[in-house]
């Protein structure tokens, strides 16, 4: 549906998109994970046609967006990073502009309704867009991306600013477009791509640096290996008998003290179920645990494993791993 | 292109931009027809003068209709939405420019009611007003229009200020009428030359003493689009950076 062929685009001697390739069949989902300045809008700015790169190729279905942009951009529904929508028109008039602008054959008044109604704007369809909060203009963007049931979406960091709720509404949203149209988010919400894509794409520093379904993701990277504990105790003997038991990797302590209790980050390896074992050694020493929770993956734990594992295999250049933070 | 064209003719009824033009040049123009007719010292049903000042304030008043087209839609990043939907560059441009024009076409065509008077009531002194003379002045008027209007147009790719698009466009615009008075004073043929083949107000004049010139309006058409052409090229180089 989408073929990516050493897409690069430099601004002035910085490369926003270094040689960037990749290809994404019908009906996937996919996320583009990376930290802000990876490149992602970039690329989406690239698939798009918005901007123009400095070498190589894009595919839409087929047809190479620079060389027809007309028929390819037909094909598109595309949500920047912040929605297009004119402030003075309102819901109505700014979809129905959206449906001329893009010359749409469908029956205007059917299907906006149809639009308006799949992501729940009907009810405020004749209020002026400036009017309206943060998720409904973001709904209203969407809606603009779906007009004329374009077979590709493309949304740029669609839930920044969105509250938990609409974040999870904004997910099944999503899932329920994969039915019909071929999906590309961008995020730097790690979570987010776990939650919602079957594949997973994480770019850095303008290159591609994982490729992979979100099923095996998750088992390469989502394994945390770590958790924090609070207990209460003397801080050096009480790290003394966690760094004692066995499998335990590494232990720090943040040094912020609470009455005579610590917090502890404990690293462990291999698939041992420490924690019991823990209970029973700070119970014999009269040691009692305050609070225990498992510490997230954060997406700075992927790219660290991640250009790890790169460097394994041997297969990335290592002039930029000193660059990643 | 004419969902454009639909956008851009409804932002100027829906915001005052339109309204402050059109009362602006309307007021302005009433105002200068009158001191140049009846209440000139010698008052004349001759049209000339007005329509030489005319050209003038038109340099002021039709930036105030361009100064938005492309830079507003810059500023609030609505330009992403233009430039990833199946229309070409140049329809949107175009798109644009026919809303421009159309509105300086609702003005020019209001402003005749400025002519009433000279027909209904001839003035004493005044001879009988000279129809021919009118007509072409106003082809003259609308062709200077369009070419204001594609040099603002452009003018508004260069920024997303639109406060800055309308001074550079109202420079641009005094730049090329002021080269005919420059080109009175100086006397250096190879200037001269280019000076006058520059010269908006220069072509203009042959209008207002009533010679239709083929060459002047070649010259307006081209020239407005070049402007448009202009805008085009803006947009594609910025995409490619």
């Amino acid at each position: 549906m989408i073929e990516v062929r050493n897409l690069t685009r430099r601004f002035g001697n910085n490369y926003a998109v270094d040689d960037v390739s990749f290809t994404i069949k019908e009906g996937e989902i996919v996320g583009l994970l990376g930290p802000n300045g990876a490149g992602k809008s970039t690329t989406m700015n690239m698939i798009t046609g918005y901007l123009s790169p400095t070498r190589g190729q894009v595919l839409v279905d087929g047809v190479d967006i620079f060389e027809d942009p007309q028929s390819a951009k037909k094909k598109i529904g595309f949500l920047p990073e912040q929605p297009p929508l004119y402030m003075d028109m309102t819901v109505w008039e700014y979809l129905s502009f959206v449906h001329d602008l893009k010359n749409c054959e469908f029956n205007k008044k059917e299907h906006l309704a149809e639009i308006m109604g799949l992501v729940k704007i009907t009810e405020v369809k004749n209020k002026l867009i400036k009017n309206l909060s943060k998720g409904f203009k973001q709904r209203v963007g969407i809606a603009g991306t779906l007009i004329g049931n374009p077979q590709i979406i493309i949304l740029d960091e669609p839930t920044v600013g969105l509250s938990p709720e609409q974040v999870i509404e904004f997910r099944s949203l999503v899932r329920g477009l994969a039915k019909k149209h071929t999906v590309i988010l961008s995020t730097h919400i790690l979570g987010e791509v776990q939650a919602v894509c079957g594949r997973i794409l994480v770019m850095n520093q303008g290159k591609i640096i994982a490729d992979q379904p979100t099923a095996t993701f998750k088992q390469t990277v989502g394994q945390s290996n770590r958790f924090q504990v609070k207990i209460a105790g003397p801080q050096r003997e009480v790290q003394n008998l966690l760094r004692s038991i066995h499998s335990v990797k590494g232990v720090t302590c943040d040094g912020h003290r609470d009455v005579d209790a610590y917090t502890y980050i404990i690293e462990y390896t291999g698939s041992v179920e420490i924690r019991k074992m823990l209970f029973n050694e700070l119970a014999r020493k009269g040691w009692p645990i305050l609070a225990m929770e498992d510490v997230s993956v954060s997406l700075e734990d992927v790219f660290v494993q991640l250009i790890k594992k790169a460097d394994e295999n041997g297969d990335q250049p290592k002039k930029k791993q000193g660059d990643i933070k | 292109m004419i969902a454009i064209y639909k956008k851009e003719m409804r932002t100027y009824f829906t915001t005052p931009l339109g309204y402050v033009f059109l009362a602006v040049a309307l007021f302005v123009s009433a105002f200068a027809f009158a001191l140049t007719t009846y209440y000139s010292s010698d008052p004349t049903s001759n049209t000339t003068s007005y329509f030489t000042i005319m050209i003038f304030l038109m340099a002021i008043f039709l930036p105030i209709l361009t100064m938005r087209s492309f830079s507003e839609e810059r500023r609030t990043k609505t330009d992403q939405l233009l430039f990833t939907s199946p229309l070409s560059i140049f329809s949107l441009v175009l798109g644009k420019f026919l809303a421009s024009l159309s509105m300086f076409l609702i003005y020019v065509l209001i402003s005749l009611i400025n002519l009433i008077p000279l027909y209904a009531n001839v003035a004493a002194s005044a001879s009988q007003p000279n129809g021919a003379l009118i007509v072409g002045n106003l082809m003259a008027l609308i062709l200077v229009g369009a070419c204001f209007i594609a040099i603002g147009i452009f003018a508004s790719t260069l920024t997303e200020n639109s406060a800055v698009a309308m001074v550079i466009t109202i420079g641009i615009l005094i730049g090329l009428l002021f080269i005919y008075f420059i080109n009175l004073l100086i006397n250096v043929p190879v200037l001269e030359t280019i000076f006058e083949w520059l010269s908006i107000y220069g072509r203009f004049s042959s209008f207002t003493y009533g010679v239709f010139d083929i060459a002047s309006l070649i010259y307006y058409l081209s020239l407005t689009g070049l402007f448009l052409f202009l805008s085009e090229r803006v947009f594609q180089v910025r995409r490619l950076g």
